[in-house]
Order: C-alpha cells, then structure tokens, then sequence
C-alpha cells in the first residue's frame, strides 16, 4: 500500500482552507508575493496554520504556492526558491507536528508551454528543485494545486516525484458550460488517466467553481482512475458589495456538501480561495453529525 | 497557383506554417491582401470562434489558430499600411495593479492580434499611469483591463477613474474581464465592455472600435 494511502485507512482526510485570503486580511498588500511572508512576516504565517490545525484541518498546507523559480524569476526573485520554500514548510511543520500532515503546495508556472513562454525541461526542473527543498524541510507530502494544462502537470509531476514524496496532482475546472473543463479544455476524465498514468498519488479538484460544482467532478474523477481524490472547492463566486470582496457561500452551506462529496469518493476534503477556519470547523462537525 | 482555400484551413486548424506558406505565394502572384483576410482569414477565425462557443474547441484551439492568423497577418500588414489600410485597433492591455496573473491577458492579447489589432501589452501588475501613457502617447485606443483576484478587482475602478482625472477616459474605450469579473461588476465601475472569453473579447473590441468611428 502507498504511504498516502496508508493515512486514508480510517476514512477521509478533512484539509484546510485558503491561505490567499487569510494572509490578505492579516495586511498582506496586493501585489505582493505572499510567499514573501513566509520571511517578513512568518508570524502571520504561522497564524494561518495555526487557525487551521486549531479548526481541526487533519492536512495543511505551505505557503509555497508560487515559490518556484519562474515563476519567482518574474518578479526578480529567482534566488529566493531555496530560503522560501524553507521557510514555509518550516512553518506548517512548526505548527503541524503531531497534529496535522503537511502537504506542501506548488502552483503552476503561469507561463503557457503551447505557445513557447516557458520550455518543458525549464518546467520539470523548477518543479524538481522546489520539491527537493520542500522535501528536505519534512513536508509529507507534496501538492501540485490549480493546473489546468495537462502537459505542465505531467512535466511538474515528472520533477515533483524525484523526492521519494506522495504527490497529489489537482485542477481547476472553471471552464465550459457545465464548468467541468479546465481552461485548457481538459476534462476530469482526460486528468485522472493522464495524471494515474504518469505516476501521481492521487489526483483531484480545487478552486474553479463553488462547491456545488464538484461532488459531479469528483464521481467522475473517480471513475477514471484507482487513485484517492482530493477536492478544494472555493466559497462560490465572490461578490461586490460597496466596493469590497465578499464571498456567498456561508460555512455551513459549504460543509452540507461533505455527504455528497465522501459518497462521490473524495478522500480529502477542504476549501480554497474564500474559505476561512470556520469552513474547517463546518466540515468537522458535518462530518460527526448523526445520521438524519 | 496559390490554393487560397488552404489559408482558411491552415487558420482553423491553427497550422501557422502553411498559413504563412499559403500567403507568400498568394502575394508573390498578385492576389489583394484584403482578399486573403476578408474572404479566406475572417471567415476561418469565425469558424473558431463558433467551435469555441461550442466547446468543440478550447483555449489550446484558439491560441494556436491566433498565431496562424498572425503569422499571416505580419507578411499582410506591411501591404495594407502602404496601401492606406489601417490595423483594426489600438490596444493596451494588462493586468491591474497588484494582480500578477497574466495567462489570461496573454490569450486575449493574442486573440486581438489574430483579429488585427495592434497591441501594446503592458504586462502584469499594471499601474494606472501606465494606462494613461499607453492611451496619451502611444495612441491606444481601446484599453483592455484583466484580473483574477477578487482582491484586485478594486484596481479596475481605479483604473477607470484615473483615466477619468487624467481627461483620457473620453478618448478610449475600457474593456474588462478576468475569472471573477462580471457585465454586472463591469457596467457598476463604468467599463464600456465587458467578455467573459478571449474569443468574445475580439468581437466587443471590434464592435466599440466601430462605434468609436461614428462618434
């Protein structure tokens, strides 16, 4: 049995919800890499996945999700891929120990392969040397969140699995009439053959659409492959109200999705951008409550 | 003789080789540049976009058809301006201010090219005075404005409002778009247009360029 499926023996693991917002509303200024914090302000870093150990998050995250090199060269910060990544598992860990797994993220280049803004060799080689760090630092396990182009995924993955890591490979599917395509078309099918064939762990969904979207994604992913899923839906499509963010979905909205999405076979479960502590908290006790 | 018929294949099928091998032959025996474009390029770029309407086809589809259509478009261009054909447009787009995300900006932007217009693309994290330099001393005439993060879409309004104080608002059309950008968030900050795909995006281009002229 892998390690990752090991920590599914007594059923699914509730995760955490999204570090973006949280960090936005501890002062973190747009335009800033929130990364960044895991070196100016590792306090409040800490405190977002302290919230989330706290909220009962069974898995959490990094705060890495842009900490690889080009994506980082963009903004001059090439030489930071080492310290931040560092850090930032440093940090879950520090909070996490024996009480939460830590998955360490990594997002997407941002960078298009198709149209030749970033070469694939340049993307297996950003991917293998953040995981190397993130490895080294006593991540559990290793996230690649938010693709939506087959290729990067399979040349992030290639790179990703050198470490001796699980690694969860999820999508954004925000695309489409029914929302069940990735921006580059892909379907949920398409993913989990491509991603089991190539080697991931598990495979899954996050951000994209509300949670209403995705215990549909889930079953299907499900049905494509033998690997545990992974779902993070977002709090719904935000709204402008007197010139702020606010996001719809209330937490106990979100966590009523909990039974449909444990019967369409996600073996983890949490919330992405919009999502706070008391999502996590929703979805504990959604998860213990009687049968009705 | 050059089989004009493949330009409107080699653009569907985003074949930009043949796309350019087509044109240079057509040139080189004397066929009208407007030729080529209106009969053969448009029509190819309106049949993508109907596929990609119908998710037949996706972002992959479009962008490689866009750089067939551009491919084309470059030997083309240097004819039509010597002939007094103007680009359809110019354009500056990027990403608002504090938004570093730019997949979405670059298909679009690519998406315009392929639909003639002439873009300055301004990047990511894109400050309003950028704007108003692109519109004051480039001649932009369109300004496209993108962002993913809810969070940053205040930066649009700013945006708007800039090139209202700096007395340029008149002078160019807004468009907005971006994952969380909505007509109804768009029509409240006083955007003049608003898509929810790169592929619509170049017809909304189109169509306020046109109502530009009649003013």
């Amino acid at each position: 049995m892998s390690r990752l499926r090991s920590w599914l023996l007594n059923g699914p693991l509730i995760t955490d919800g999204a570090w973006g917002t949280q960090l936005q509303a501890l002062g973190l200024p747009l335009g800033v890499t929130p990364d960044t914090w895991n070196l100016d302000h590792p306090e409040h870093v800490e405190s977002v996945a302290r919230a989330y150990v706290d909220a009962g998050s069974q898995v959490i995250l990094t705060n890495t999700f842009r900490a690889n090199r080009v994506t980082l060269a963009d903004s001059g910060m090439a030489h930071l891929v080492e310290p931040l990544n560092r850090a930032g598992v440093a940090i879950s860990r520090r909070v996490a120990t024996g009480k939460a797994r830590v998955f360490a993220s990594m997002g997407p280049t941002g960078k298009m392969l198709m149209t030749g803004e970033v070469e694939p060799e340049a993307v297996t080689q950003a991917f293998s040397e953040q995981a190397r760090v993130l490895a080294a630092n006593g991540a559990d396990a290793l996230l690649l969140e938010t693709f939506s182009d087959l290729d990067e995924a399979r040349f992030a993955l290639r790179g990703a699995r050198q470490f001796g890591l699980p690694v969860v490979v999820s999508f954004a599917f925000d695309t489409g009439k029914n929302l069940d395509r990735t921006m580059m078309g892909a379907t949920p099918e398409q993913v989990a053959e491509a991603m089991q064939a190539e080697g991931a762990d598990a495979v899954g969904a996050n951000c994209g659409a509300g949670v209403e979207r995705f215990p549909t994604v889930c079953q299907r992913l499900k049905a494509a492959c033998s690997l545990p899923i992974w779902i993070k839906a977002n709090a719904g499509l935000p709204e402008i109200q007197d010139g702020a963010v606010h996001y719809t979905t209330s937490a106990a909205f979100f966590a009523g999705h909990y039974s449909a999405l444990t019967a369409a076979g996600a073996s983890f479960i949490g919330g992405c951008c919009g999502t706070t502590p008391d999502f996590i908290r929703a979805l504990v006790a959604a998860r213990s409550a009687p049968c009705v | 003789m050059a089989d004009t018929q493949k330009l409107y294949d080699a653009v569907l099928n985003g074949d930009q080789k043949t796309a350019i091998a087509v044109t240079e032959q057509a040139l080189a025996e004397g066929i009208a540049p407007l030729d080529l474009i209106t009969n053969y390029m448009v029509p190819a770029m309106d049949e993508v976009g109907r596929r990609f309407e119908c998710e037949e086809y996706f972002v992959p589809e479009l962008l490689l058809s866009a750089r067939a259509m551009k491919g084309s478009l470059n030997l083309l261009r240097p004819l039509l301006t010597a002939g007094g054909v103007e680009p359809a447009g110019r354009v500056a787009i990027g990403t608002v201010k504090g938004d570093l995300h730019d997949i979405g900006k670059n298909i679009v932007a690519s998406m315009l090219e392929g639909g003639g217009f002439e873009v300055i693309d301004l990047g990511a994290d894109v400050a309003p005075e950028k704007f108003i330099d692109a519109v004051r001393e480039k001649g932009a005439r369109i300004v496209a404005l993108s962002a993913l993060l809810t969070v940053t879409m205040p930066s649009m309004r700013k945006t708007i409002d800039a090139l209202k104080e700096a007395g340029v608002r008149q002078q160019v059309k807004v468009i907005v778009g971006g994952a969380p950008v909505t007509q109804q968030f768009a029509d409240e900050i006083g955007a003049d247009g608003y898509s929810d795909n790169a592929n619509a995006a170049v017809a909304l281009a189109r169509r306020l360029s046109m109502e530009k002229e009649s003013v």
